[in-house]
């Protein structure tokens, strides 16, 4: 099934630059329906107000972590079907095993390349 | 007797001896010299080694306080935590936020050259786009130097404290002992930031970990 690149994607980084470069990742393959967050807590208000259909995020944020958010993603029944990124400077194995324990979708790990993100998003989105 | 002894302390001894003299005229005031000093080295023997390196060891503890306070005054350590660590932490500060400025700039320029590729065509769109995909990934060094810099700050600001407590132990009587380190339990253990290329775990570790799970 062809991904539909016109659904609406939400970043979630505390570093304005990492937004925008990841905004701009996105738009040069297709996405351009991209809405950004700087916290978790942030985050979950948008998407409880809104329609997303792909959520990639930073994990180190203060309030609410990229790990919290994850797990309240999970836990409520509108989101829980959400694919979920985790795009995060955080490299140890307990970290990768505690997102994928929380129902991670996929883990970038920074720095990441273009080709890495556009491959992720392929293989998440083509399984939801 | 010899009349040097009459009128002092030890008047008794020395009667006593003129007395054993007199009982025992052959015995040579020498012979008794030598048991005096026997019994006195012998008593001195036993109690030297004890008393001698307590002492001593406790001179050379003092001796080491002394030291360590007067090296403490001479290093100025409230210019460390008064001064150094704030300047050090501006200075880190000041980076950051340089780092994003610049970072900005180079972002904008970036998406301007992505709107002249959106004009192009052909082999020359394509390449231009490469490039700026380029400069985009090479930009989140400013998240990853960002996130190590906060790093060197917490690391900074713990390293004031224990200067603080150091002085503070030397320099009051009864200083209070500090806080025991408390570590981050549960999420907050999860939280690390990035880790020394030598040390991280690349992409391709981590796809292979999240591949064990399925």
């Amino acid at each position: 099934m062809p991904i539909d690149k016109s659904m609406q994607v939400l970043i979630v980084d505390d570093y304005k630059t990492m937004l925008r470069i990841i905004r701009n990742l996105l738009k040069q393959i297709d996405f351009n329906n991209v809405e950004e967050a700087s916290d978790g807590a942030e985050a979950l208000g948008k998407l409880r107000t809104g329609s997303f259909g792909l959520v990639i995020s930073d994990w180190n944020m203060q309030p609410m972590t990229g790990l919290q958010l994850l797990q309240e993603v999970r836990a409520d029944t509108k989101l829980k079907t959400t694919p979920f990124i985790m795009i995060t400077a955080e490299s140890k194995t307990e970290n990768v095993v505690a997102a994928k324990q929380a129902g991670v979708s996929n883990y970038i790990v920074k720095p990441f390349n273009a080709e890495t993100l556009r491959e992720k998003i392929e293989k998440v989105l083509g399984n939801a | 007797m010899h009349e040097a002894f009459v009128g002092t302390r030890i008047e008794p001894l020395a009667e006593r001896i003129a007395a054993i003299r007199a009982r025992y005229p052959a015995a040579e005031p020498e012979w008794v010299a030598d048991v005096v000093r026997a019994v006195i080295t012998a008593v001195q023997g036993d109690a030297a080694p004890i008393e001698g390196t307590l002492l001593s060891e406790v001179e050379a503890l003092g001796r080491t306080i002394a030291n360590a306070k007067a090296e403490i005054a001479a290093l100025k350590v409230d210019d460390i935590t008064a001064a150094q660590i704030p300047f050090a932490t501006d200075e880190l500060d000041a980076i950051v936020a340089h780092t994003a400025a610049a970072t900005n700039a180079i972002l904008e320029s970036c998406e301007t050259l992505d709107q002249v590729a959106d004009t192009l065509s052909g082999e020359a769109a394509g390449q231009l786009q490469a490039a700026t995909t380029q400069i985009y990934e090479a930009c989140s060094f400013q998240d990853i130097t960002g996130q190590r810099i906060t790093k060197v700050v917490t690391t900074l600001k713990a390293i004031e404290e224990k200067v603080a407590q150091i002085v503070s132990t030397f320099g009051q009587r009864g200083a209070v002992a500090s806080a025991p380190e408390v570590l981050p339990q549960g999420d907050a253990a999860l939280l690390n930031g990035p880790q020394l290329p030598a040390a991280a775990m690349g992409q391709s570790e981590i796809d292979r970990l999240l591949a064990s799970f399925d």
